[in-house]
């Protein structure tokens, strides 16, 4: 379905080739600098260069920093039980690809 | 409309402590968010349940609610008294869980003023830049593969003249790039808040980024850029090897099954994956399906094959 009136809009898309800085994250997700900087420390997100107060972080990292602050506001969960919920959750992701390849 | 019995949803008494309510709320929370959950309804239960704690967990949302009684029997039609809530005075918490997406039930009740304010969202005062927004859409396999335009309908919580939230319904026709895959992120520049005049100069609008998952498809799995189809194979295809008809996302294939094959085997066909840069490859994971011996013939062919071909698939467990 398509609406002849509306534009189409195109977007940028945001993968492992998009480097973003700190200040792009807290204007993304309207949170503070520290909420990130925990972020990082606790191991929810990850930074590819860290060049003297300049980070930069990869585009893939994205999903992640969403699923902590849903976590956060939903299930009270802090950082690093987001870090460990995100780490069990590939575990698990793997597990069912795995067995869904029959490599069991 | 129908009467949602929030106790029975949180599954607590209806004397149940503050307490008993946030420990029942937080463990059905765990139980159905759809970021951990791999429930069929998940994200339908998750709401309930947001719905249910944000009523309950507000002593004066509560007593109003206890008010009403426990509403019509089951199924049938409620409608709220002409003075409910009257009384009672509401604070306007902001929502938990589910964002501001309420029944009509709770809608009937306490308004959609009465989720309170929409998640704080920090202004951006220094240059009067509108808020970013967040959506998730769920895309098909098939746009991903293809790209192209499609139309999304997302639900947005706005604040009308008088600071009442209010949801309306947002249609977006999104380009999507060729390739993309879950878990992607696409910005659509322009698209969030409108910007805050400051100064008397126009402010730039905020934008919306869009968070892409995909559904799952009947005959491909993805994982990272590569996908994966479980093709069903004869048996003596996979023993003496043979050329098949595969469907990949680039149409039917003849693919060479080579002989010696076994459930499980794996085969490549690099570059067939999704279309992203790079591409990845598609797998073609072989299970061997049996005939059936459902006639004379059949059950002779077996009869002959277990002759020909003394055969213990059970050696590696020692019997």
């Amino acid at each position: 379905m398509s609406l002849p009136d509306k534009p189409h809009l195109t977007g940028e898309i945001f993968d492992e080739s998009s480097a973003l800085s700190l200040n792009d994250l807290t204007r993304m997700f309207a949170v503070d600098e520290q909420r990130v900087v925990e972020w990082v420390e606790e191991g929810v997100i990850s930074v590819i260069e860290v060049d003297g107060a300049h980070w930069r972080i990869s585009g893939t990292q994205l999903r992640r920093a969403r699923i902590a602050l849903r976590l956060e506001r939903d299930l009270g969960v802090n950082p690093a039980g987001v870090a460990l919920a995100l780490q069990l959750l590939e575990e698990l992701q793997r597990f069912r690809r795995e067995r869904a390849s029959g490599r069991s | 409309m129908e009467f949602k019995d929030y106790y029975k949803v949180m599954g607590v008494a209806r004397d149940a402590t503050e307490a008993q309510i946030k420990q029942a709320y937080r463990k059905l929370a765990r139980k159905y968010h759809p970021d951990v959950s791999k429930e069929p309804d998940a994200e339908a239960r998750f709401k309930e349940v947001g719905e249910a704690y944000e009523v309950l967990k507000s002593p004066e949302k509560r007593a109003a609610y206890d008010h009403l009684g426990s509403g019509p029997r089951p199924g049938e039609d409620f409608r709220p008294p002409p003075d409910f809530g009257s009384g009672f005075e509401f604070s306007g918490a902001g929502p938990s869980g589910g964002g501001a997406d309420y029944s009509e039930f709770f809608e009937s009740l306490f308004g959609r003023a009465g989720a309170g304010g929409a998640r704080g969202g920090r202004r951006h005062f220094d240059t009067g830049r509108g808020e970013d927004h967040h959506a998730k859409i769920m895309l098909d396999l098939d746009a991903a593969l293809s790209g192209g335009s499609r139309s999304f309908t997302l639900r947005v919580p706005e604040l009308d003249a008088d600071g009442r939230l209010a949801m309306h319904e947002r249609v977006l026709n999104v380009q999507i790039p060729k390739g993309i895959l879950p878990g992607q992120t696409i910005r659509l520049a322009g698209q969030g808040s409108r910007g805050h005049e400051a100064a008397g100069q126009p402010a730039a609008a905020g934008d919306l980024y869009i968070e892409v998952e995909f559904q799952p498809h009947s005959l491909y799995r993805i994982d990272g850029r590569d996908l994966y189809l479980d093709l069903p194979v004869a048996p003596w295809e996979a023993a003496l090897g043979a050329s098949v008809k595969t469907p990949t996302p680039g149409g039917v294939v003849d693919l060479k099954i080579p002989a010696g094959s076994h459930a499980g085997t794996k085969l490549r066909l690099k570059g067939r994956g999704m279309p992203a840069s790079p591409a990845g490859d598609f797998y073609v994971v072989l299970q061997i399906a049996l005939p059936p011996a459902s006639d004379e013939k059949a059950r002779t062919a077996y009869r002959a094959m277990s002759e020909a071909m003394p055969f213990n698939p059970r050696a590696s467990l020692g019997v």
